[in-house]
């Protein structure tokens, strides 16, 4: 069993040693072809023993207040229906965030519009809707907080409690005030929703009182830990099978509603329950990306030069949660200035809490600092990317240490060069077709870098089949894909003679997929485990490591080349890998880097934008599939333009609620909406970050893409918007007048 | 589940005495059905006409054409007659939902299709068009997509269709057969209602009255335009929309048929629009003054302020660009 635990850098990678040419192919996901038929089990498919029930959570109609009670009579007497349960304390009233130890349980109040007060179960997905619509609750309502406006002001400093605590650097005040050029410039964004394509979904069957829980969530050994802490069960009691998962977004990280309610039902009517919550249920039973407000301060020197840069927030959460959007996390290092403050404020509204949504911190954090660096470039007559190139820090400012890897500066000048930069003009309002203004405009993107513990069990079964086993999980990523490929380039196996088996809280715990940092634990584990079974092989064949080479399912040393399925007739090889974050984390600034360009095309008439083209460039360390690698870049970039310009989950002040709350008015990108998005990962090998040399790639895109929309719509218009999204009527109004 | 009755017409006069008393018809259902998941509808019975024969599109003996009610939106759309002399509505055909939508949603049903006002869609809101006298949540609230003509203190809903704001711009009348055999044929202006202090009725159709076709008159001279904004590149309700069809002789317009989507509950058509028009010649002067008829008493909620300049700049655009006079 190896243990690594990364405290120095790597030296030489399993992976460098590795030659059956696998690793970093553009392989087609392992699973694709069973998924596009149809064949694999998302959450809700699971075939379970036993006759199926379905239920349906019973939600809150008012955001804020007391329940004096609920009247189950006529629901429970309409047709098919087997249960009403609105009297176990065990009821949870909303998501579980990644960090909770359990869901916030007891339905005799309301803390936000939309929470689960119950459920259902019927015979029939239509027998419980209807049945859980016709459920009395009688609520006493309080005085809620949903006003945003009327909430900031009274936001209160978050100090150390958030995951960024509050740090300044120098003095930004006295810099401001003697600065040849400044910008004190506010930002906002609003609330978003992950709106998963897959729903929430759960499936629970007890044997006597041991419970199983098909359902779709990143963390498997996580949710197990919530769920029976929520339950009140022995550890050994619950398990937690999730294979395949349709997009999480974090929205998945914790533990949904429909575990709990699934199981408490399940329990109740002694028959195996399944539970989806509705899409319009989602937007309000899941929690959501908080508002922003960032306050951006820069200033130069009359060169250019940085000499403050700060970033000082405002974020919102609901009463008693722990997390508070950590804004500033990508922004820290990403440039130079020596007076420096990133500090955040939180204030409370009462409507569903908030918690991780892909990129928490950078998402929208690198808005506000990169809209801003656009501006202060604009003010100095300088070009953005030589004004960011001057800027370029030696190191981490405002945490004082190095960068492992750091090639933002490389992503600059080759998206440059692919983008034809040089075509931007200096000014707005320069070029024209048509009734189409176009511009041109780009930010960086950065995604901190981690590593978490993780373990995987491989197996080389008789015959020669490699098998692995942790409780990561694939949501959607290409997860079993690239553990294939590390297994099967370290061992010498074709990726056909490698099976991964992922999502069981029975296998060694993973972290799971969450802030990008699935592949690098978990793979690490996997090769650790790998290499291991390349020892013990070694050893089967009467030679030492360095000697042996592994390729096409052979093992061969000297001049002998034996098949591995022999090496194995008699005894399967069984190992274990075990990574473990260490020293390197604190030492050293690890982080993905990269640089987004785009055109667009903004209408004189109605202010309507078109994204026409988009460059990225990325340095993310190694890349293990060139495919699905770039299937994470270019989804953040998409998420990362409709973030720029139409997502916004509108909250009504008068009731707390999302009022946009389904898919035909909470809007997303649709394919008109994007063009080719050319995307490139520069050559990088991090030997700070993990036994692989990677790093996280799947939050990267979507960091920065939104700002870079902004520069352009503004070099297009001569119109800055400071209110993401950049909605037509919010261009519209800075348009020349009837320019038609 | 809510139980309600189902039975499939074989014929016209079949599907509408099954649907006396209480009877919804269903077409493609993708409105319907949505709704009655909601449970914002809730019919007691369920009358499938989605089989009956008039899903044909013929030429009328005066040169118009004859559209059954259950021709889907994509057949309707890719017609030949239609693309080659109705262009206006091949496009906004094309502009509304998305293909899937297309090929089920059926002419009768597009025509009939409900608002999507977020407070008519979540059953715990206020809302006086689904629950009469309970308010109108949109009035004081998010109201992006709501009316800015022809609204009342009672709902300030808009009519989501495309397909009927080019219809309503070629003068389209509509057919229907009613329980007791009898038919009329209603203009495509005096279908819909404003909705005053009865949002909840939208059109004059009795209950069991079945639309059995629209009718196109000859196609009025002059260059088609159906242009739509909206909050993305495609599948999205039109925030403001134009069917425009003008013609132009001898530098004066001789005649201008104007509709409206997103502005209204109904769509939108001002005759005394189309008047200041004709007989000018297209440019910037002609264009100003007519949106400003348009826009006369025009009025905004907060959310939906911003419709007034887009409506005024789109109509003149779509002016320009069929009309010329672009200086
Ligand atoms: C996500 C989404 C996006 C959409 N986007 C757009 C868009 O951009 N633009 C747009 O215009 N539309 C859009 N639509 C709406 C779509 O066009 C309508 O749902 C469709 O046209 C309705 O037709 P149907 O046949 O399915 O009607 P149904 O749902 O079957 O019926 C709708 C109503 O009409 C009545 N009805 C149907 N046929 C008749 C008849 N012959 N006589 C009398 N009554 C009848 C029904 O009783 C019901 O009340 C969208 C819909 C969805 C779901
Ligand atoms: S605008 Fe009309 S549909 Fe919308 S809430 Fe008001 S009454 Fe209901």
């Amino acid at each position: 069993m190896s243990e690594y635990k990364m405290d120095q850098p790597v030296g030489a990678s399993p992976l460098d040693r590795g030659v059956q040419g696998i690793i970093g192919e553009p392989l087609n996901r392992v699973e694709g072809r069973r998924k596009v038929a149809g064949d694999v089990p998302y959450a809700a498919d699971h075939k379970v023993e036993g006759k199926l029930a379905v239920g349906v959570a019973i939600c809150s109609t008012i955001g804020f207040g007391r329940v004096k009670g609920f009247d189950t009579s006529k629901a429970e007497a309409m047709p098919g229906v087997l249960a009403a349960i609105v009297d176990d304390p065990r009821i949870p009233r909303e998501t579980a965030g990644f960090s909770d130890e359990k869901l916030v349980t007891g339905n005799d109040r309301v803390d936000s519009y939309g929470q689960s007060l119950g459920v259902v179960v019927a015979e029939t997905f239509e027998q419980a809707r209807a049945a859980a619509n016709a459920v009395k609750v009688e609520y006493d309502p309080g005085e809620g907080r949903f006003d945003a406006g009327a909430g900031r002001g009274g936001a209160r400093p978050l100090g150390d409690e958030g995951m960024v605590p509050d740090t300044t650097v120098g003095d930004i005040d006295a810099a401001m005030a003697s600065a040849p050029h400044t910008l004190d410039r506010t930002y906002e964004t609003p609330s978003h929703a992950h709106a998963a394509m897959e729903p929430h979904a759960a499936i629970a069957v007890w044997e006597g009182d041991s419970l199983t829980v098909y359902t779709s969530i990143q963390i498997t050994s996580g949710a197990k830990k919530k769920l029976v802490n929520t339950l009140g069960l022995g550890s050994d009691k619950a398990r937690i099978v999730s294979p395949y998962i349709g997009g999480g977004f974090g929205g998945k990280g914790g533990l949904g509603t429909e575990c709990v309610l699934a199981a408490i039902a399940a329990k109740r009517i002694g028959r195996p329950v399944k539970l989806v919550i509705t899409r319009q249920q989602l937007f309000h039973l899941v929690y959501r990306r908080s508002d922003t407000v960032q306050r951006m301060r820069l200033a130069c020197d009359a060169d250019g030069r940085l000499t403050a840069f700060g970033q000082d927030s405002i974020v919102s959460q609901n009463d008693g949660r722990p997390f508070y959007e950590p804004v500033p996390l990508g922004s820290l290092a990403l440039y130079a200035g020596a007076n420096r403050s990133f500090t955040t404020k939180a204030y409370t509204l009462n409507i569903p809490h908030c918690g991780s949504v892909r990129a928490p911190g950078e998402a929208v954090g690198i808005l506000g600092v990169e809209c801003a660096m656009d501006e202060m470039a604009e003010q100095l007559g300088m070009d953005p990317v030589e004004f960011r190139k001057l800027n370029e820090p030696e190191k981490d400012l405002t945490r004082n240490r190095p960068f492992s890897e750091r090639q933002l500066v490389q992503c600059m000048e080759e998206g440059a060069r692919r983008f034809g930069w040089e075509r931007r003009n200096a000014k707005p309002l320069q070029e024209r077709e048509g009734e189409w203004w176009i511009g041109r405009g780009m930010a960086a993107a950065i995604r901190v870098n981690m590593l978490t513990n993780a373990q995987a069990r491989l197996r080389i079964e008789p015959g020669g089949k490699v098998v692995v086993e942790t409780d990561m999980t694939d949501i959607g990523t290409g997860s079993y894909t690239i553990l294939s490929q590390i297994a099967g380039e370290i061992l010498g196996m074709p990726i056909e003679s490698v099976e991964v088996r992922l999502g069981d809280s029975l296998f060694p715990a993973a972290f799971g997929s969450g802030g990008s940092m699935g592949a690098a634990s978990s793979g690490s584990a996997v090769a650790l485990a790998a290499e291991d079974a390349v020892a013990e092989l070694a050893a089967r064949m009467g030679t030492s490591v360095k000697d042996l080479t592994l390729k096409d399912g052979h093992a061969i040393a000297g001049n002998r080349r034996v098949p591995v399925g022999d090496l194995v007739a008699q005894k399967t090889i069984e190992t274990t890998g075990t990574i473990k974050p260490g020293a390197m984390a604190k030492q050293y600034d690890q982080a993905a880097y990269g640089a987004h360009f785009v055109e667009v095309a903004v209408s004189g008439v109605t202010g309507e934008t078109r994204i026409r083209k988009v460059t990225s460039v990325f340095a993310a360390g190694r890349i293990l599939n060139a495919k699905t690698a770039r299937s994470q870049a270019i989804g953040g970039i998409i998420w990362g333009i409709g973030e720029a310009l139409t997502e916004e989950a509108v909250t009504d002040p008068r009731y707390g609620n999302f009022a946009n709350n389904d898919l035909a008015e909470y809007h997303v990108p649709v394919h008109a909406d994007i063009p080719h998005l050319d995307v490139t990962f520069l050559p990088e090998l991090d030997d700070k970050t993990n036994p692989l040399k990677i790093k996280g790639i799947g939050e990267l895109g979507i960091a920065g893409i939104g700002a870079a929309v902004n520069n352009a719509i503004y070099n297009a218009t001569g119109v800055r918007v400071y209110e993401f999204p950049i909605t037509l009527d919010k261009v519209l109004a800075g348009l020349p007048a009837e320019a038609a | 589940m809510r139980e309600f009755q189902f039975a499939r017409a074989a014929d016209p006069a079949g599907a509408c005495s099954a649907a006396a008393g209480a009877g919804r018809f269903i077409a493609g259902g993708t409105n319907l059905l949505d709704l009655m998941k909601l449970e914002i509808e809730r019919p007691e019975k369920l009358v499938d006409i989605s089989r009956l024969p008039l899903d044909e599109v013929e030429e009328t003996p005066e040169g118009g054409l004859r559209i059954g009610a259950l021709v889907p939106n994509a057949d309707l759309a890719a017609h030949a007659a239609v693309r080659m002399r109705y262009p206006v509505l091949s496009r906004a055909l094309l502009a509304g939902a998305s293909g899937q939508l297309r090929n089920k949603a059926s002419t009768g049903g597009n025509l009939l299709q409900r608002t999507r006002c977020y407070y008519f869609y979540d059953t715990a809101m206020p809302c006086n068009k689904r629950d009469p006298g309970s308010g109108c949540g949109a009035i004081g609230g998010f109201n992006r997509i709501h009316a800015i003509l022809g609204a009342s203190d009672k709902c300030i809903a808009t009519h989501p269709s495309d397909m009927a704001v080019a219809m309503r711009a070629l003068d389209a009348q509509v057919e229907t057969l009613k329980g007791d055999g009898s038919t009329r044929s209603i203009a495509i202006s005096e279908l819909y209602r404003l909705p005053g202090d009865t949002p909840e009725i939208e059109n004059v159709l009795e209950q069991g009255e079945l639309i059995t076709h629209v009718v196109l008159p000859p196609p009025p001279p002059g260059r088609h335009a159906y242009r739509k904004v909206r909050d993305r590149a495609s599948y999205a309700f039109a925030l403001v929309s134009v069917a425009a069809i003008v013609a132009v002789e001898d530098g004066r317009i001789t005649s201008a048929r104007l509709a409206f989507g997103g502005l209204a509950h109904m769509p939108w058509r001002d005759p005394a629009v189309e008047d200041l028009l004709v007989g000018q010649a297209p440019g910037e002067e002609a264009f100003r003054r007519a949106a400003d008829k348009l826009l006369e008493n025009a009025r905004g909620y907060g959310g939906n302020d911003f419709k007034i300049p887009l409506a005024r700049r789109t109509l003149m655009a779509t002016l320009h660009d069929i009309a010329g006079g672009r200086a």
